[in-house]
């Protein structure tokens, strides 16, 4: 599969900045989750599918929501060493915000068979977005590396 | 797009020339600044600075509650509501806190250790010694420490920092006084920290973390002394010296307790207490509000681990050089010669507009520099002022500094680095890792990383030059050079 993100050099001079596109908003998240693995895993089709979490996140925007999934899969890096790739993921609207539901799949960082590039500190605020274009759905987001 | 950053651009119009490296945006330049930004640096380095520097400083000056000015050092370059490299002191009393003016890695920072030995003596073990330090500290994505702590040991050595490992039996007593703050930032409170911030944490003492992370052996060549007096005291006393430095952080701990408090931030911050930013990433919280305070003591738990990190990272070191020389660290002189931070707030005493106030004062890429007799430094750097650690890049070197007493106008405070030029993503494009080391070991240089594309970001040229951001430190009175280091070896994260 063609991804559907490319990393900026224009912005983020210390960090990584990318943007992420899809038809929909679920594919547009799911290119963006792929991304944030992908700032840290060379090949993230070297990660099997061996271990899985559930995601169940609330925010009141679209932007913040697409920032408490990228953040998971950070805090997932750290507390169980664990490279996750999301998918069958579900956004809701509610009556405050929205709800995300995803499965995060995946394995524990194994050296030999996942060749590391750099660590994700956290999920920034800057420049974050997730807008509708005339095509789908495209979001910009800086990693702080 | 508006704050960018990686390319050069004009400087403010309305900016006015103070001297030759002082720099001021006033009031006017845009709504909402309570004071003028003042920037250092020389008219290079100004020309060369990205277009973030000068929207971010500028909107620092809009903070409430700030005093004096907003600084910005001559290694500033974009970051993240603050730029890197940003100074901005607050009234305690009415004024707020930011994460944005610390930074996601909480007391990132700078440790010098020094050893006995020269350069003649280290350069035929030198691929052995970096090699070591490579399996000894953990370094890059995911990585675990060598120290084993649960998670309530951990919740004890964020309250106690760098106490806490030299109690454990990794380093020595006289690092502490060597350490800024004694490497214990009091009131940490462990229960101001979120469970995930611990879960992400308390595996990860004695790491290094990757990015600009980094440790190295370099040596300080009798040309680059620039203050023979002062290199004495600070322990550089030998021709072709070899020290060891390195820089990392709070690790995953300190990235999320950043995170958190962001969120906690930008829900509290326009509800409840009606402060509008020009960037969400400013997001803030009067100091002395609920909100305020729970983060101050989370924040320094983060500042804590941090120390407590570079303290197992400076025993393992020393056990390293043991190993390798067959002596004791002690016969071997590796004494600290100081730890810096430069990701931090903290409560501090300075002379403003003639009276002691307290202040509560936000360092991002931003070094103390206490000048000589100033209360916090240990009575060695009595007389010399504070020795401050400024990291240059892999290729070029970095330097020993002392605080000074013309600091004074800038709450004693200097540079942190070189400061980025190029954004990562570019180095990566025009560098390739494999080939740098091959050249960097052509050069005398032996280099090890966890990432061959990490080491292709750090390359020489994707940082300013070191020695222009140094010599307007010196020059705007913030910092006076002591030695330039040397790259020998390296370990990058």
């Amino acid at each position: 599969m063609t991804p559907t993100y490319r990393y900026l050099e224009e912005i983020a001079t210390a960090d990584i900045a990318f943007e992420a596109w899809g038809a929909t908003r679920e594919e547009t998240f799911l290119a963006a989750a792929d991304a944030t693995l992908n700032t840290m895993v060379e090949d993230i089709g070297t990660i099997a599918p061996l271990e899985r979490r559930l995601f169940s996140l609330a925010a009141d925007s679209l932007e913040l929501l697409l920032f408490e999934l990228l953040q998971e899969l950070v805090y997932h890096k750290d507390a169980d060493r664990l490279l996750l790739r999301v998918r069958d993921l579900r956004i809701e609207e509610t009556g405050s915000g929205y709800r995300l539901h995803a499965d995060a799949i995946g394995e524990t960082i194994d050296r030999a068979r996942h060749p590391l590039l750099a660590d994700v500190k956290a999920v920034t605020l800057h420049r974050l977005s997730v807008e509708k274009t005339p095509s789908g759905w495209r979001a910009v987001v800086v990693l702080d590396v | 797009m508006d704050a960018g950053g990686g390319c050069a651009v004009p400087v403010p119009v309305d900016i006015v020339r103070l001297s030759d490296t002082v720099w001021e945006i006033p009031v006017s330049h845009k709504a909402g600044m309570l004071v003028p930004a003042r920037v250092f640096a020389t008219e290079k380095l100004l020309s060369e600075f990205d277009d973030g520097v000068f929207e971010q400083i500028t909107n620092v000056a809009t903070l409430p509650g700030i005093v004096g000015h907003a600084f910005c050092m001559p290694d500033g370059h974009w970051g993240y509501g603050f730029p890197i490299g940003g100074l901005a002191a607050m009234d305690p009393g009415h004024g707020v806190i930011s994460p944005g003016g610390i930074g996601f890695d909480i007391n990132c920072g700078m440790r010098l250790c020094l050893t006995n030995l020269t350069y003649g003596e280290v350069q035929p073990r030198l691929r052995t010694l970096v090699d070591r330090l490579a399996g000894r500290v953990p370094a890059g994505v995911g990585v675990e420490g060598t120290v084993r702590a649960s998670r309530d040991d951990f919740r004890e050595a964020v309250e106690q920092g760098a106490r806490w490992a030299v109690k454990r039996g990794y380093g020595w007593q006289e690092d502490l006084e060597r350490t800024e703050e004694g490497g214990c930032l009091a009131g940490a409170d462990a229960s101001r920290v979120s469970e995930k911030a611990i879960d992400r944490g308390y595996r990860q003492i004695g790491t290094l973390g990757s990015g600009n992370h980094y440790l190295e052996i370099q040596v300080a060549r009798a040309e680059n002394v620039f203050d023979p007096d002062t290199a004495r005291a600070f322990g550089i006393v030998l021709p072709d010296q070899v020290v060891v430095m390195f820089h990392c952080g709070s690790r995953g701990f300190g990235h999320q307790v950043a995170t958190d408090y962001l969120r906690v931030f930008l829900a509290a911050m326009r509800g409840k207490y009606g402060i509008h930013v020009p960037d969400r990433e400013l997001a803030c919280a009067p100091f002395l509000s609920p909100e305020g305070q729970d983060y101050f003591a989370a924040m320094k738990c983060a500042v804590n681990m941090s120390f407590a990190n570079r303290q197992v990272i400076l025993h393992r070191i020393r056990e390293v050089f043991s190993e390798v020389f067959g002596k004791d660290p002690t016969e071997l002189g590796m004494r600290q010669v100081y730890d810096v931070s430069h990701n931090t707030a903290k409560i501090e005493r300075h002379v403003f507009e003639g009276k002691p106030r307290e202040l509560l004062v936000h360092r991002k890429g931003a070094t103390r520099a206490f000048g000589p007799g100033m209360p916090g430094l240990p009575d060695v750097y009595r007389e010399t002022g504070q020795p401050v650690i400024l990291g240059g890049s892999m290729e070029t070197g970095s330097y020993l500094l002392a605080g000074v007493d013309t600091g004074a106008g800038a709450f004693f405070t200097t540079a942190h680095g070189s400061g980025r030029a190029m954004s990562r993503t570019a180095a990566r494009k025009r560098y390739r890792g494999r080939q740098l080391q091959e050249q960097m070991e052509e050069r005398g240089i032996y280099v090890r990383t966890a990432s061959w594309s990490g080491l292709a970001e750090e390359a020489g040229p994707a940082y300013k030059n070191v020695d222009d951001v140094v010599e307007a430190t010196e020059r705007a009175g913030l910092s006076r050079r002591v030695v330039r280091l040397l790259p020998m070896g390296n370990v990058k994260g």
